[in-house]
């Protein structure tokens, strides 16, 4: 799977990697992120 | 997931051709990252949301991934995602989100 | 200038079966499937259960997180024998008890019970509290059924029938609808009883409490200024602390904490004497978990409110020093990611005072309890947590690699909270760390907690906060001699 140019959507966790830093990694791979999520459990 | 993220991600994918969509993932456990695995792939198991019953089917991958890893800015993934490697059940959570991302049966 | 201490702790878990079908997630899905109820019902448990239920017996003190670490899973198949409702720092009520508690602390005639819900709470609340009870009264259970059927609000339940009515006062202010009140009137009447039992215990006059501060995630207020409102003197006047006035603290599942760190800070720097941090229940969040546990065909164990109190003061030779010098924050600048957080948390405040990860004896974190979260796919969120602490010991080169799991034991535990919003996230650990520093076999314990602000939508941001408590010098001297 290339990322580059790709419509990423982040679906993050607290506890893991947060929606944000999976933003942020998507687009270092030249990924567009569309939609960026942290979901808390608890 | 909750709902309106459900509604969100529903409404993209409904928007567009799907095919240059990919979902990156970052649950600590194999339990939680198959269950949004699922959510994208197959519908929501719960049946709580507006992906009941909606197969999405869209290509999900988890950030620890090594292909998804390889093409990231190494230094920011060491920072953001560094900690969860050596702490995650790394194989455990790959076999469930591939498990769904080649169909769940 | 003094140096500040928790001096007691107190808890308290309110059996509430018939306020499941109210949280916030079963309510949602009843609404859609009104056939659900039979199912719910079906599967909550007895007192019986939930007072023997090994984590609600570490929450009340009579065990331990290590010995609940010892037994195995799942507790709910493996109850505590000859289980009391009794602990060193907490206990266990009753639905009666509560409803009680709930009528005695409503002052605006929101609640109405049945007569016989209300001699039951009368005589199920003997011996735990003892003042305002001619407040609790009941009417004919037809005149429940004439609100239920006239009024605006909802009908309550008592061993699943029909015993009371909690009326919305406005219909075009949603933050007075009765489910709104609801919530809040048992927070407040769950902290009511936490704040008194805490009182009871330090044997501490009501009237010496000068300062409270309530941490519960509570939205009370009105159209004008939905959550604006505050809960500290509504519970303090209810247990006569009538020297005392008080604000609410809000940072979701951080609030505690960060109110204990600002507690001693009012007692270090003169401004107060005697504060109490309190916290009650939250009625939303019964039941949350409750479809993962009907699909894996386990007990709904969300099924308690649980409250919590501590008294902060000088160091009376007997308490545990809060030390302000180690406090950690999460600045807004410092990122999201579990490396970052823990980072600003737990290392930096370590360093700043010379010391190692290894040199805290204990880590209290996120402690929810993980057969709650586990059949709803949530993971084991405590043990997220110590593994995330003992690969930062591994990347400071403090432990090696293959250690992780013996750190994540000898400074971790499992998780023994209720998912109650503000109450897990490290204070449950609070009463323990008493006790074993009393024994005189801890002398540095982390309490750390976090806060998903993102929840809110109004930032991306998390939030944490947390301390470090050491045995007051004086606890020391005792054991010596």
């Amino acid at each position: 799977m290339n990322l580059k140019g790709k419509r990423v959507v982040a679906v993050g966790e607290r506890e893991g990697v947060t929606g944000p830093s999976i933003k942020l990694l998507a687009e270092s791979a030249g990924a567009e992120v569309v939609f960026s999520v942290t979901q808390c459990f608890v | 997931m909750d709902l309106e993220d459900q509604e969100n991600v529903s409404r993209l994918a409904e928007g567009s051709a799907t095919d240059d969509m990919v979902v990156i993932l970052g649950q600590p456990d194999a339990g939680s990252a198959g269950l949004f695995a699922e959510t994208v792939t197959r519908g929501d198991p719960t049946w709580a949301g507006p992906l009941a019953g909606v197969p999405l089917g869209l290509p999900v991958y988890h950030i620890l991934d090594p292909e998804i890893k390889e093409q990231m800015d190494t230094e920011l993934y060491q920072e953001h995602v560094g900690l969860m490697e050596l702490t995650a059940d790394v194989d455990d959570i790959l076999r469930w989100v591939k498990h769904y991302r080649d169909g769940g049966e | 200038m003094a140096d500040p201490a928790i001096l007691q702790t107190s808890y308290i878990l309110a059996h509430a079966p018939d306020f499941v079908r109210y949280g916030s997630k079963p309510s949602r899905e009843l609404a859609v499937d009104p056939s659900l109820l039979e199912q719910l019902t079906a599967s909550l448990r007895p007192w019986e259960e939930v007072v023997a239920y090994p984590p609600n017996q570490v929450f009340i003190g009579n065990l331990t997180p290590a010995e609940l670490a010892e037994i195995p899973r799942p507790w709910f198949e493996h109850l505590v024998p000859d289980a009391s409702p009794m602990g060193p720092f907490g206990r266990i009520i009753d639905q009666a008890s509560l409803y009680g508690l709930m009528k005695l602390s409503d002052d605006f005639d929101l609640i109405t019970i049945s007569e016989g819900l209300a001699q039951e709470a009368l005589s199920s609340l003997e011996g735990i509290f003892d003042d305002r009870l001619e407040n609790i009264t009941g009417v004919p259970l037809g005149e429940i059924e004439a609100l239920v059927k006239d009024a605006d609000g909802m009908a309550l339940y008592h061993h699943g029938s029909l015993a009371g009515f909690m009326k919305t006062v406005l219909q075009e202010d949603p933050s007075l609808h009765a489910h709104v009140l609801f919530e809040n009137l048992a927070a407040k009447a769950t902290a009511v009883l936490a704040v008194s039992d805490l009182l009871k215990r330090g044997a501490v006059p009501p009237e010496d409490i000068e300062y409270l501060l309530n941490t519960g995630e509570e939205a009370v207020g009105d159209r004008y200024q939905r959550g604006g409102g505050s809960l500290s003197k509504a519970v303090g006047e209810v247990v006569g602390c009538i020297n005392a006035t008080g604000s609410d603290i809000k940072a979701f599942c951080s609030a505690p904490v960060h109110a204990l760190v600002i507690a001693s800070a009012m007692v270090s720097s003169g401004l107060h004497d005697k504060i109490v941090v309190l916290g009650g229940g939250s009625q939303a969040k019964m039941g949350m978990k409750f479809q993962g546990h009907l699909r894996n065909g386990v007990p709904i164990m969300e099924d308690c409110l649980a409250s919590m109190a501590f008294l902060v003061g000088p160091d009376d030779g007997q308490g545990m020093m809060l030390r302000l010098d180690l406090t950690g924050r999460h600045p807004i600048g410092a990122g999201s990611s579990p490396q970052a957080i823990y980072q600003a948390l737990v290392v930096e405040p370590l360093e700043r005072a010379g010391l190692t990860m290894t040199d805290v004896d204990r880590y209290a974190v996120e402690l929810h309890n993980p057969e709650i979260t586990e059949p709803g796919n949530s993971g084991d969120v405590p043990k997220t947590n110590y593994r995330t602490l003992a690969a930062m010991a591994v990347m400071r080169g403090e432990i090696e690699r293959e250690d992780m799991d013996d750190f994540v034991t000898e400074h971790g535990m499992p998780g023994f909270s209720p998912t109650q919003g503000h109450i897990p996230a490290g204070v449950p650990y609070l009463g323990h760390a008493h006790v074993a520093m009393r024994a005189g076999e801890m002398t540095r314990a982390m309490i750390v907690a976090k806060g998903s602000l993102f929840l809110g939508r109004m930032t991306q941001l998390v939030d944490g906060v947390s301390f470090v408590i050491e045995p007051s010098p004086g606890l020391t001297e005792t054991n010596i001699e």
